[in-house]
């Protein structure tokens, strides 16, 4: 439980790097072009991480046999898998296509996206936290 | 117009006028009318103050002033009447000196210094400081002005409760110098009456010729500013109308808004400027339009109209208004970044943080008003700023003004003011008016008699001939007359909505796209400007152009973010009269598409000479095709044509499974062949000899050339090493960037790139949806990235009769913003007709103009953002494409979205600046700019819908959607949008509860583009069409013009046997007839006749069994039909009358297009009829439903 605390404080970190990534992509989205490219990149650079992390995640809670837990996960888990599968055509890893990012609609949609993200880690997180804490006071 | 005469006056002379008249007996009417003014007020005039009232009724600007001022105001004016007087004559000596020195008097005195100590001191003590204020600055002044000043106060603060900030500001906003015109409007408060002034000034040198012709409604049309000004008093007193609470409210808005500018930002004297150029910004509008006055002239008292008159004028000034006010904050905040970015991007646009930045402010802007009075606010935002800042400029003027009467004053004020006169009134009256007219017109006007026609409704299920008897032109955009003669041309900057909905919600309501079609670099003559500063706006990094405006001759107010910039002093100077201080004669002011020489500012490194690359599929597919030869020969016909200078450098390439580099290093007695055979690791052999200076080397290439068809002849290699090939092409050019020309003739088998055969023959015709619309691998696109960073763009031909997986291949071309050509079952032997079309499209491409390391960017009015953009290029930023190439008949469509509410300006403004390299190493910035109204009635923006654009945009969604998700989603979207826009427009437009489908006139032809959309080979199912046809059909949507995409989807079909002159165009000694359009149906055909089908790339001339044999004799030089030849494929120049009408006739169409069409004799029998009946698309086909079985369809779905 402690170690899964640990690495869940890492993915929220991690997710809450990645969201000002995709939120700056919009928010100061005329500022400049090249940071822009860059950001992509580091986009490109991050989904990745952020999938196995979670899908760790999810290992550590099947042999932990912590059923609800893992159901919470599942979906997201589905998510990933379903979103991976239908990235557009790229050599390398990654999701997002430089030359389709700069689309409204694709745009606003990864925002959405990040944002619901971050949303859910944190509540995790929480969740995680006070699982952890009644597991230590309980014991 | 009155305008010239305004500008012929000098500013000092039109001042020593002023002041004669006003030390003489009647000063203050002569004052302000100048010119005419003085004609019409003399008899009330002079005695103004008093007699007021009595002037009324004669002249409605008199007549004005005296209902707002109520009774307070008519006895302060007495009062001050003589003071002023007095002023006046003081005035009048201190006078000279201002005379001597406009500059003081004008912008410069009154705006930055006065201003600046004026608001501070104001705020902190509203009544002293003025008196202060006057005493320090003026002494003559001092006493009236303090006097006035403490007036105005008085009134101000009895009548208007609302501004107690307020006093001070509009006292500040006059500027000290102003003092008298605050003084003066006691009832309207400071600032109105500085907004008179000012505003009067913009509309007095409009309205004389008006005013002429018959006095009330001249009045309150040109008044419109100063009715304005004056109604900030009105709204206290007479509640009862509506315009003027909404000025004092506006005013005592503006006041905040002025406040809050002086107590944040150190910009005062700049935050003067800019409300004094909001304040013109407004007043020309009301003053120019005839709208305005028709409103304020009915029913109401002359005081009501005045009231009126001003909201009207206000709220369309608001627009723009608001907008500058916002603009300033920003500008100031931002104004370092601006730079800073200009530094990086060194040349390019830079401007996409000052416009993201630019919006920011606005917000802030808008929540500042919507807190306070959310209605009211913006126009009245306006109006205070107008006030302030003209004080200022007419402050000489007020004074005389302010003894005789309100109105004449603000008559005479702005006549008087230097500025005004001279810059302003050329400028302002045209774009005013058209603003103001546009505004009107949208709005509450009557309908125009075109906009009537276009609202028409149609029910389509009854009439049947739909087609106009010529080609659609583009409809005009609802402006006036001045504004349209500059607008940009529709061939090259079209939006799909010629009347810009005002809200996102009223564009909803409209189911129909918005978005832009542009064609930047299309062939033009153009105006080139060599200037050492090119003029754009501080903040959003504009380029000035001809709808912005001129508050005076040293600031201008951007139109698409409203900021207030300076004129820097070059800009002056105008070189095409050479004439001096008369920045509005520049022909970027005059000019709505100009080309700048631009400065090294504009370049991240020197610029680049002219680089073409020719990589060459020799493989032996290549050699069967037998391209290689023709190529060589038009190359080395058009060696000398290619465009470039001295510095132009060029290098061959050829590729099957090795890659073949050419040593041409000057010297050398041949050309040396080096083959690299390691494909998976290209290196460059030599890396100073293979691209060689063209002219240095003539003779080396010119061999080259000549035996390069030779040297492949026995190549037995079938594998193609396609990516590796261009993999090397990169690392050659890197360098420098330029032109790759790839020739491949089949699918890519070797090294980096290669690729499988995606397409299943037997699934060509299938229904179900068509696969592999999209790229297999991204190599080629990552290539095209890279090319495109390096500046290289790359352009493919494609010439294979087997599937080459174009929809792969073509990615290379779309992110490097090359062009992609086609050419299926290209034989040299075999298929005659597309090697002719080869050759004609090559020298085209060879001589054709081009732009190297090329950039463009895209603005529009604040509101307004861009939402996709569709062509061939890379996107960098949400505004900005990076062109690596750019050439003369590559378009680009732009969907475009509202954020904000439009309602606040009545024009909408586009601007597309394409920065670019020439082929003689020149840097140079080619602006379009496309000025369009803005409406609020869904009938206006159906009545200003461009049918064709909407159409040409629909296809590039269209193709987007069939690519990211399947075809047939794209299929329904499009039949969507028709079922979308009938039943869009039966519930919210057209009240005739009669059944069918009706549409408005303007789209009376859209469904039957859709169905044309829907059996082009992009987009149809059902036939068997080649995957590769398809993809490339997909690619032409995405990249050709409008015109040639219209003709591509929709042809023209005229019948040519029996071509009258009626109507015909005369054109250099030749007659060209004009035969009628004809529909696209076989019934429209008849077999005694000939008909001509225009495709855009080729022409059918489709010849009946019965046709008249003098027709085939006469123009084909057949003896009768059956002796014409099965593949004819040109007309004979025969000297015959018929012959040359019909030849003239083709040439004329021929004339613009870029690339020369191919003309096919169809007879009138099975074989190549199939080609020609596949382009009759009203009718049916084999799995495609005829034009009336669609209509049936689309009122099926509508009745869901």
């Amino acid at each position: 439980m402690m170690v899964l605390l640990l690495i869940i404080a890492f993915d929220e970190l991690k997710t809450d790097y990645k969201n000002p990534i995709d939120q700056c992509n919009t928010l100061n989205p005329t500022v400049e072009k090249v940071k822009k490219i860059k950001r992509v990149k580091i986009a490109l650079k991050l989904v990745l991480p952020e999938y196995l992390i979670h899908f760790f995640f999810c290992v550590m809670f099947f042999c932990a046999a912590e059923w609800l837990t893992l159901c919470l996960n599942l979906p997201l888990l589905a998510y990933h898998v379903w979103r991976y599968m239908s990235r557009p055509v790229m050599s390398c890893p990654g999701l997002y296509d430089p030359t389709t990012i700069m689309n409204a609609d694709i745009l606003a949609f990864c925002q959405k996206e990040g944002w619901c993200k971050l949303a859910f880690y944190l509540l995790s997180f929480f969740y995680y936290l006070y699982g952890m804490i009644y597991v230590l006071v309980s014991s | 117009m009155s305008s010239p005469g305004f500008t012929n006056l000098n500013s000092s002379v039109s001042y020593s006028q002023n002041s004669t008249p006003n030390g003489g007996a009647a000063p203050p009417f002569q004052n302000g009318p100048a010119q005419t003014y003085q004609s019409m007020y003399p008899p009330t005039g002079c005695y103004g103050a008093p007699p007021q009232q009595q002037s009324y009724p004669t002249i409605p600007a008199h007549s004005t002033p005296a209902p707002h001022k109520a009774p307070i105001t008519n006895s302060a004016h007495s009062a001050n009447y003589y003071q002023s007087n007095h002023q006046q004559q003081q005035h009048h000596h201190q006078l000279p000196q201002h005379h001597v020195a406009p500059s003081q008097y004008s912008a410069p005195s009154s705006s930055v210094p006065p201003s600046q100590p004026h608001p501070t001191l104001h705020s902190s003590v509203p009544p002293p400081s003025n008196a202060q204020y006057n005493q320090q600055q003026h002494p003559p002044y001092a006493t009236p002005g303090s006097y006035y000043g403490q007036q105005s106060y008085h009134s101000q603060q009895q009548q208007q409760q609302q501004q107690p900030n307020l006093v001070p500001a509009p006292a500040g906003g006059p500027g000290a110098p102003l003092y008298p015109i605050v003084s003066y409007p006691s009832a309207p408060g400071s600032s109105q009456y500085g907004t008179l002034s000012s505003s009067q000034s913009t509309s007095a040198p409009g309205v004389p010729p008006t005013q002429m012709g018959a006095p009330l409604h001249q009045y309150s049309t040109s008044r419109p500013a100063p009715t304005t000004a004056v109604q900030p008093g009105y709204s206290v007193a007479p509640t009862s109308q509506l315009g003027p609470t909404v000025n004092g409210q506006g005013s005592t808005v503006h006041q905040h808004y002025d406040q809050s500018h002086q107590a944040s930002l150190s910009y005062d004297s700049y935050g003067r400027v800019t409300h004094s150029s909001g304040g013109a910004d407004a007043d020309r509008p009301p003053s120019g339009t005839p709208s305005t006055s028709v409103h304020s002239s009915p029913g109401h008292h002359q005081g009501v109209q005045y009231g009126y008159v001003a909201n009207s004028g206000a709220s369309s000034a608001s627009a723009t208004t608001s907008g500058p006010a916002a603009a300033p904050l920003s500008s100031s905040s931002e104004d370092d970044d601006d730079d800073e970015e200009e530094d990086e991007e060194a040349g390019g646009d830079t401007s996409s943080s000052s416009t993201g930045s630019a919006s920011p402010v606005p917000n802030s802007y808008d929540s500042l008003e919507g807190g306070n009075y959310p209605d009211s606010m913006p126009p009245s935002n306006d109006m205070t700023n107008q006030a302030a800042p003209y004080g200022s400029y007419g402050y000489p003027s007020m004074e005389p003004a302010y003894q005789q009467g309100p109105a004449s004053h603000t008559d005479s004020s702005p006549s008087h003011d230097l500025y005004s006169q001279s810059s302003y009134q050329q400028y302002s009256q045209p774009f005013p008016n058209l603003s103001q007219l546009s505004a009107a017109l949208g709005g509450l006007s009557g309908v125009p008699e075109l906009e009537v026609e276009a609202l028409r409704p149609v029910n389509l299920l009854q009439e049947r001939n739909l087609l106009p008897p010529r080609p659609l032109e583009a409809p005009e955009p609802n402006l006036s007359p001045d504004l349209k003669k500059v607008n940009c041309s529709p061939h090259t900057f079209r939006c799909t909505l010629t009347s810009i909905p005002q809200t996102q919600a009223l564009l909803n309501k409209a189911r129909l796209p918005l978005g832009l079609l542009l064609h930047p670099f299309r062939d033009l003559q153009l105006p080139v400007i060599t200037s050492n500063t090119i003029v754009r706006c501080r903040s959003c990094r504009t380029y000035i152009n001809p709808f912005v405006t001129f508050l005076d001759q040293r600031r201008w107010k951007c139109n698409l973010c409203y900021r207030v910039n300076d004129v820097p002093d070059e800009f002056m100077y105008n070189p095409v009269t050479r004439s001096y201080g008369e920045p509005h004669k520049r022909p970027e002011v005059q000019n709505s598409t100009v080309e700048f020489i631009a400065s090294s500012d504009y370049m991240l490194r020197p610029p680049q000479p002219a680089a073409y690359l020719f990589v060459l599929d020799v493989s032996h597919n290549a050699v069967e095709a037998g391209y290689l030869k023709y190529f060589c020969e038009l190359l080395l016909d058009n060696l000398d044509k290619l465009p470039g200078d001295t510095r132009t450098r060029v290098g061959f390439l050829t590729f099957d499974n090795t890659i073949h580099f050419y040593n041409l290093q000057e010297g050398l007695s041949q050309p040396q062949m080096l083959v690299v055979s390691d494909i998976d690791d290209v290196f460059i052999p030599s890396h100073d000899s293979l691209m060689v200076n063209l002219k240095e080397s003539k003779e080396l290439v010119k061999d080259l050339l000549t035996s390069l068809p030779a040297m492949f002849s026995q190549s037995r290699e079938t594998h193609s090493a396609l990516g590796p090939a261009l993999q090397a092409a990169f690392k050659l050019m890197s360098p420098t960037g330029g032109r790759v020309t790839v020739f491949q003739t089949q699918l890519p088998t070797l090294g980096a790139g290669a690729l499988q055969s995606r397409e299943d023959p037997n699934q060509r015709s299938s229904t179900k949806g068509v696969q592999h619309l999209g790229p297999a691998t991204d190599f080629y696109k990552k290539l095209a990235l890279d090319c495109s960073g390096q500046q290289i763009g790359v352009d493919l031909f494609l010439l294979s009769s087997q599937y080459a997986d174009l929809a792969s291949l073509s990615c290379i071309s779309k992110y490097s913003a090359g062009s992609i050509f086609y050419y299926p079952s290209f034989h040299y032997i075999h298929n005659p007709a597309q090697l002719e079309k080869f050759q004609r499209d090559l020298e085209r491409y060879f001589t054709r103009k081009i732009g190297f390391e090329a950039v463009m960017r895209i603005r529009c009015t604040k509101g307004l953002s861009i939402h996709t953009f569709h062509g061939n290029f890379f996107v960098r930023s949400t505004d900005l494409l990076s062109l690596a190439n750019v050439n003369p008949d590559s378009a680009f469509a732009v969907q475009m979205s509202i954020e904000d509410s439009l309602a606040d300006s009545s024009l909408a403004c586009f601007q597309a600046a394409l920065l670019y390299t020439s082929s003689k190493g020149k840097r140079r910035i080619r602006v379009h700019t496309l000025c369009l109204p803005v409406v609020n009635q869904l009938s206006d923006v159906y009545a200003g819908a461009d049918v064709q654009a909407v159409t040409c945009l629909l296809a590039n969604m269209a193709i987007d959607r069939s690519i990211s998700s399947s075809l047939s989603d794209a299929r329904d979207a499009l039949v969507n949008a028709v079922v979308d826009l009938v039943s869009a427009y039966k519930s919210n437009v057209s009240n005739l509860q009669q059944s069918g489908l009706v549409v408005p006139a303007a789209m009376r032809l859209f469904p039957v583009y859709i169905l044309s959309l829907l059996k082009q080979k992009a987009l149809r199912t059902g036939t068997s069409t080649r995957l590769d046809e398809r993809v490339f059909a997909m690619c032409e949507f995405k990249t050709q013009p409008l015109q040639q995409l219209m003709r591509m989807v929709h042809p023209d079909l005229y019948r040519l046997d029996n071509m009258s002159d009626q109507g015909a165009l005369h054109l250099n000694d030749t007659v060209v007839p004009q035969p009628h359009l004809l529909h696209l149906s076989a019934e429209r055909l008849s077999r005694d006749g000939a008909f001509l089908m225009d495709c855009g790339y080729v022409f059918y001339l489709w010849i009946g069994k019965c046709c008249s044999e003098v027709f085939i004799r006469d123009v084909l030089g057949c003896p009768n039909y059956a002796s014409i030849p099965p593949n004819m494929s040109h007309i004979p120049e025969l000297e015959t009358p018929l012959s040359e009408r019909v030849r003239a006739f083709l040439d004329w169409l021929q004339d613009n297009r870029a690339f020369s069409s191919m003309i096919h004799i169809v007879k009138d029998d099975a074989s190549a009829k199939a080609t020609f009946f596949q382009h009759l698309v009203e009718d049916r086909s084999e799995s495609a439903s005829s034009y009336y079985e669609f209509l049936q369809h689309i009122q099926q779905q509508m009745s869901k």
